[in-house]
């Protein structure tokens, strides 16, 4: 009898717990991974403000759980595969604490043109969400965009918008003016539905434009050897960075700080440099870039060999999901090795 | 039984202990002093050494660019930093440990790499029970960062 009592008890503690561990979840949950970059109350940062009225109303919890679960391929939302479907229904549930519940639909995607609506959407669109889809640029946070304006168009060729947004609430987005934002409503700008459906069914065209990061697959530091002495290596390095219009902001050896005065290793040396006008133009693509911070290479001298060593900015770009700081990147990663050569010929 | 069933459904209910993003964040509702002290704290507290601080906003706006304060934080344990360079040299390049702290608005945000990544980057390194308790104690530091009052 005893045996049989367990598991109702066990089953009753569940039904009387699981309430409360869900409500915890979600506000926990979000804070944890989401309001760093959407903030506390969904009131800023990254892309949509989640505590926008209009896009509350506009977005279905299926909407949201698949934002979530696949992300943002290339803009920074990354994708939370490893959530339950119970913490990304209480997730949503926390989100949707934030403002007014959803208003299904009535409208609906019959069928359309896709030419025409490729022409439509080059001439009310494009100008917003970029000619492919491709969305605004910068991140939203902090330094990407004047704090006033709450959005960064959304790019509606990435495969997690897609597969997020059903037609009728693309196309819901398009009649409804989004108070607020700059997205207005089209029926209101002279389009009929027909138009609309137009639209829709070219957006719905769109063939996803991210692809798997080969930078991923590179390895994670540049080492070149040099020929030189130890000190004329380092010296070789300041004069590479200097050629490369690049500011020298200080040498030291890599264990300053952490022993005491006199006693650093001399033979490990790290030469810090910067490009303040470029390292503005990466903060405005993404605040994070600070991991990057400051540019660096470090001289070693070990069993007689003389080595320069630094990180590839290309295999650490890969890890924040940013494709348009892989571009900045790639160049920065040419600029790193184009020293590097220069320092050790 | 019970009990182990209890602390299987515990461990269900929870919240993930270990932020899996290559990318770790978190947001302070504090002012940048106050987070920044936060975060030096808890850094201090996981026993880490903090090498030193860099001030990116300064450097930026003697350059003339506006930023808002910007600051990155290089910290680590000398015997693990002395270790790694010498057993590891290719990991040079991301060591010290550094965490970044950036004001918006009112508010304050942290980042850094989540240091599980570097057994991603470095998978011929025999470090996996060192980047965990790294990753942790970056969890805990961020919660810490997150949570101050």
């Amino acid at each position: 009898m005893r045996t049989m009592t367990r598991p109702f008890l066990l089953i009753l503690l569940l039904q009387v717990s699981a309430p409360a561990w869900t409500a915890l979840n979600g506000a926990e949950l979000y804070s944890q991974n989401c309001s760093a970059c959407h903030g506390s109350s969904g009131t800023r940062g990254v892309g949509v403000p989640l505590a926008l009225p209009e896009f509350l109303e506009a977005v279905s919890d299926e909407y949201l759980l698949k934002s979530i679960r696949y992300g943002r391929p290339g803009r920074v939302m990354p994708a939370f595969p490893y959530f339950s479907d119970a913490q990304l229904a209480a997730i949503v549930a926390h989100i949707r604490s934030f403002g007014p519940a959803h208003k299904p639909h009535s409208t609906s995607v019959a069928g359309g043109d896709p030419d025409r609506g490729g022409r439509l959407y080059a001439r009310y669109c494009a100008a917003c969400h970029g000619a492919n889809g491709e969305g605004g640029k910068g991140t939203g946070v902090t330094f990407s965009r004047p704090q006033g304006l709450p959005i960064i168009a959304p790019a509606l060729n990435n495969t997690g918008f897609l597969a997020a947004a059903s037609s009728a609430m693309i196309k819901h987005s398009l009649i409804r003016e989004r108070a607020n934002t700059p997205m207005p409503s089209f029926i209101k700008q002279g389009l009929s539905e027909s138009d609309i459906d137009d639209i829709v069914v070219y957006i719905r065209s769109f063939r996803p434009q991210h692809s798997v990061n080969e930078a991923a697959k590179e390895p994670p530091t540049l080492v070149y050897e040099s020929k030189e002495s130890f000190e004329d290596a380092v010296e070789s390095v300041k004069n590479a960075i200097m050629n490369a219009n690049f500011r020298l902001i200080r040498v030291q050896a890599l264990d300053q700080g952490f022993v005491e005065k006199g006693q650093e290793d001399a033979r490990r040396t790290i030469v810090y440099f910067c490009n303040f006008k470029q390292l503005d133009t990466a903060l405005a693509i993404d605040p994070r870039v600070g991991l990057f911070l400051p540019c660096r290479i470090t001289v070693t001298e070990h069993n007689g060999k003389v080595k320069l060593l630094s990180i590839n900015p290309n295999r650490l770009s890969a890890v924040f999901n940013n494709e348009q700081l892989d571009e900045i990147c790639k160049e920065l990663t040419k600029t790193y090795r184009k020293i590097l050569e220069d320092s050790t010929l | 039984m019970m009990v182990r069933r209890l602390a299987l459904l515990l461990l269900l209910c929870l919240p993930a202990l270990v932020n899996a993003q290559s990318v770790m964040m978190a947001r302070s509702k504090l002012a940048f002093p106050e987070a920044m002290s936060a975060l030096q704290q808890s850094v201090t507290k996981h026993g880490y050494t903090i090498s030193r601080v860099q001030r990116v906003d300064i450097g930026l706006t003697r350059s003339g660019y506006k930023t808002d304060l910007y600051r990155v934080v290089f910290f680590g344990k000398p015997d693990e930093l002395r270790q790694l360079t010498k057993e590891y040299p290719e990991m040079i390049p991301y060591l010290p440990l550094k965490i970044v702290i950036f004001a918006e608005q009112g508010e304050t945000l942290v980042a850094a790499l989540n240091p599980l990544e570097l057994a991603i980057m470095f998978p011929k390194t025999n470090l996996d029970a060192l980047l965990h308790r790294w990753a942790n104690d970056f969890q805990s530091i961020f919660a810490d960062v997150r949570t101050a009052q």
